[in-house]
């Protein structure tokens, strides 16, 4: 007889070669966030209860996306470091009814420059945002894993995929 | 060793495949839980539980007194973007395509 545990905790790990500051960037600041993964414009007003919210290309916002995509809360924000913060997908109203999930960024500098990059997201009762951030849904982006991949390609070549 | 290296050894063993199957069936499983599906004894799973882990598709959190092991898919995304899209055309996917496809079936 097995216990059970958490299922509904995603855990994404990636080894970027950059300084912590330059993943800082690229995770809150707009300018940096619309050159990786789905692109979005990314603000935040980095205090305990400040607001985030992520806005799509006009590209996206052409094919019927919501302007804002996501939104949240910052919970605790420890530059370069740690990053906690409410998610709530916004494009439809079930989906926003899922409400709030958490999304945590940990920065870590390891050895040659090296840092690593953990985003801890817990979803319970969210299975239509856990179903997009896992990118298992087909042609729905690859979530998670797609950003992350592509983050660390911009930083550490300057480059990206190809956007969505 | 590469990090490409260290996830093509990781993956090259049936034991291996079979933990990460379980662990995308049900993720924060604790190494009791993985141990009871495999006939294996407790210092066999250990090792190549580490083996994942060093590979980083296999990430380890402490909640408290229990350590949870949880399923990291992006190691295998990094080789799929950089070898895998070189030769296939690349799907080019949307948000926007999934909210009208879901808006159509809802």
């Amino acid at each position: 007889m097995t216990t059970m545990t958490e299922t509904t905790t995603q855990v994404y790990k990636v080894f970027i070669r950059a300084t912590p500051q330059a993943i800082w960037d690229a995770i809150t600041k707009p300018e940096w966030s619309r050159r990786y993964g789905y692109r979005p414009m990314n603000e935040y007003e980095l205090r305990p209860g400040g607001r985030y919210v992520a806005r799509a290309t006009p590209e996206l916002q052409a094919r019927g996306m919501t302007e804002e995509v996501v939104d949240g809360e910052v919970i605790e924000a420890d530059p370069p470091h740690r990053l906690v913060q409410t998610w709530r997908f916004l494009w439809d109203e079930e989906i926003k009814a899922e409400g709030p999930t958490t999304v945590t960024y940990e920065i870590k500098e390891g050895d040659g420059g090296v840092c690593s990059l953990t985003v801890t997201h817990e979803l319970e009762n969210a299975p239509r945002t856990l179903e997009m951030i896992t990118g298992v849904i087909e042609g729905a982006g690859g979530g998670w894993p797609y950003v992350l991949s592509d983050l660390k390609t911009l930083l550490e070549t300057g480059d990206s995929l190809p956007g969505i | 060793m590469t990090d490409d290296d260290r996830v093509f050894k990781a993956l090259a063993d049936p034991t291996r495949r079979f933990l990460l199957d379980r662990l995308f069936a049900r993720d924060g499983r604790t190494l009791t839980e993985l141990e009871s599906e495999l006939e294996m004894t407790r210092f066999g799973v250990m090792k190549h539980l580490r083996v994942l882990e060093e590979a980083n598709l296999v990430v380890a959190r402490r909640r408290g007194r229990e350590k949870l092991h949880f399923l990291n898919p992006v190691p295998i995304r990094l080789i799929h973007d950089r070898w895998i899209d070189k030769y296939t055309e690349r799907q080019v996917s949307a948000l926007a395509d999934l909210k009208t496809e879901l808006e159509g079936t809802a």
